[in-house]
């Protein structure tokens, strides 16, 4: 009772901060929309390669600045909020999920944002029952880069270029959930089964859940 | 009759960051009801030293236990929700406000809600609670986290700097939240640069000096 009290006041803290600065909505989806509205600038209107390229187009953009929403989430605790949580007797698995799922609505938001100017820009063709499966496949691509993204901030907290090792760390580890995700868009855009790339994505999901909360103690002391 | 285990012992302690020794051969014992002072110039060890009394910090030699959990055990997981530090930096967060930092204080500590706007009261904070903590003044945030020891309640207070940058009613305070941990048996710390301010408070006084840690009360 007490892990996920602590847990929800974690998740509770870092989303009141981001309302009141507002950078993920304000700032990172507007920019996500003007980078997913570049790419067929670039390429010209070629509406069956656009077709063809949005799932993964899509996913990118969702990666690349969901790196970013972890990343101004592991600045949020600065070395005094640390030394606080353990003084406070929080459980750092606590603080990590706390953290993570704050990080995951985030980006759930982000994709939601995101999802319509990715629909109307590529014409994904989409159709019938293709449009609830997508619903499942965000929180699942969120949830699996917030842990990501979080798990990356705290390894590289105490380091001085800790900030801008993050990318550097989260998009290697990050090919598997977006190679899932991106085949599976791409299986109900075609109408084939995409029950395989679910349970990778579902697997890698829980696999990286429970690596988390199991070494958030280690990894919490090592960057003291 | 045994005697009550001390709040700290430290035996030998020392640590090392890389090649340098940040902490050397350090020996302090801290009762139940203390309070001990300790000053020294900068580098001298001050913060290391309570950081490693709040077991925040690893030590690399020597021995030593803090409210009864060995140094190097697990135990010190434990005691750490006993001990509470004010450091230089304020342990805030800005965007929140100052009713929200406490309140989160007492969510994750399980402690009662009704407790925050008592303890934001105490320290004068009570007309400014709905005030983000990035738009108060640094003896407004050293205020607030004042409010969080009354709220906590600690075994072990590990005071670092805490006069600094105070108004005279504000550094008043520092008194009364020493007071109240030793009243109820516990022991406090108050690293300072203002010797003359802490002799008013501490029992015992130390001086901190290329990592070594001196009691002047031998010299006196």
């Amino acid at each position: 009772m007490g892990f996920w009290r602590q847990a929800r006041a974690v998740a509770r803290k870092e989303l009141i901060a981001e309302i009141r600065t507002g950078e993920v909505l304000l700032i990172t989806a507007p920019f996500g929309a003007v980078v997913l509205l570049l790419i067929p600038l670039a390429i010209g209107t070629d509406r069956p390669l656009l077709t063809r390229i949005g799932p993964g187009m899509y996913w990118v953009v969702v990666l690349v600045f969901g790196i970013m929403v972890a990343l101004r989430q592991s600045a949020i605790d600065g070395p005094p909020q640390r030394d606080l949580m353990g003084l406070l007797g929080l459980d750092p698995a606590a603080r990590f999920v706390g953290q993570a799922g704050a990080t995951f609505l985030l980006l759930l938001l982000f994709e939601a944002i995101l999802a319509p100017v990715a629909g109307a820009l590529y014409d994904p063709q989409l159709s019938g029952w293709a449009w609830p499966a997508l619903l499942a496949l965000l929180p699942m691509f969120a949830f699996g880069l917030a842990l990501l993204g979080t798990l990356a901030g705290w390894l590289t907290v105490s380091l001085t270029t800790g900030r801008s090792l993050v990318p550097l760390m989260v998009t290697p580890l990050s090919v598997p959930l977006l190679l899932s995700a991106t085949q599976a868009l791409e299986g109900l855009r075609l109408q084939a089964s995409i029950t395989g790339w679910i349970v990778l994505l579902l697997t890698l999901d829980l696999t990286l859940a429970l690596v988390c909360v199991l070494s958030a103690r280690s990894l919490e002391e090592a960057a003291r | 009759m045994t005697r009550p285990q001390p709040v700290i012992e430290l035996h030998g302690l020392g640590l090392h960051i890389g090649d340098t020794p940040i902490l050397r051969n350090l020996n302090l014992t801290v009762e139940a009801g203390e309070v001990i002072g300790i000053h020294g110039g900068n580098g001298s060890g001050k913060t290391t030293l309570l950081r490693v009394a709040a077991t925040l910090l690893g030590p690399t030699e020597g021995s030593g236990t803090v409210l009864g959990a060995d140094l190097f055990g697990d135990g010190r997981f434990t005691v750490r929700s006993q001990i509470e530090m004010i450091g230089h930096a304020p342990a805030l967060y800005p965007q929140l406000t100052l009713e929200e930092n406490t309140a989160f204080v007492a969510t994750v500590t399980g402690r009662s809600q009704n407790r925050v706007g008592e303890a934001l009261d105490k320290v004068g904070l009570g007309g400014a609670r709905h005030r983000r903590v990035d738009q108060c003044s640094h003896g407004m945030q050293r205020r607030a986290e004042f409010a969080r020891v009354l709220l906590t309640g600690p075994d072990l207070l590990l005071l670092d700097e805490a006069h600094a940058g105070l108004d005279p009613e504000a550094a008043d305070l520092v008194s009364v939240i020493t007071n109240l941990t030793t009243t109820r048996g516990g022991a406090v710390i108050l690293v300072t640069h203002d010797a003359a301010r802490a002799a008013a408070i501490v029992d015992r006084a130390y001086e901190t000096e290329a990592g070594h840690l001196r009691d002047l009360g031998e010299d006196r």
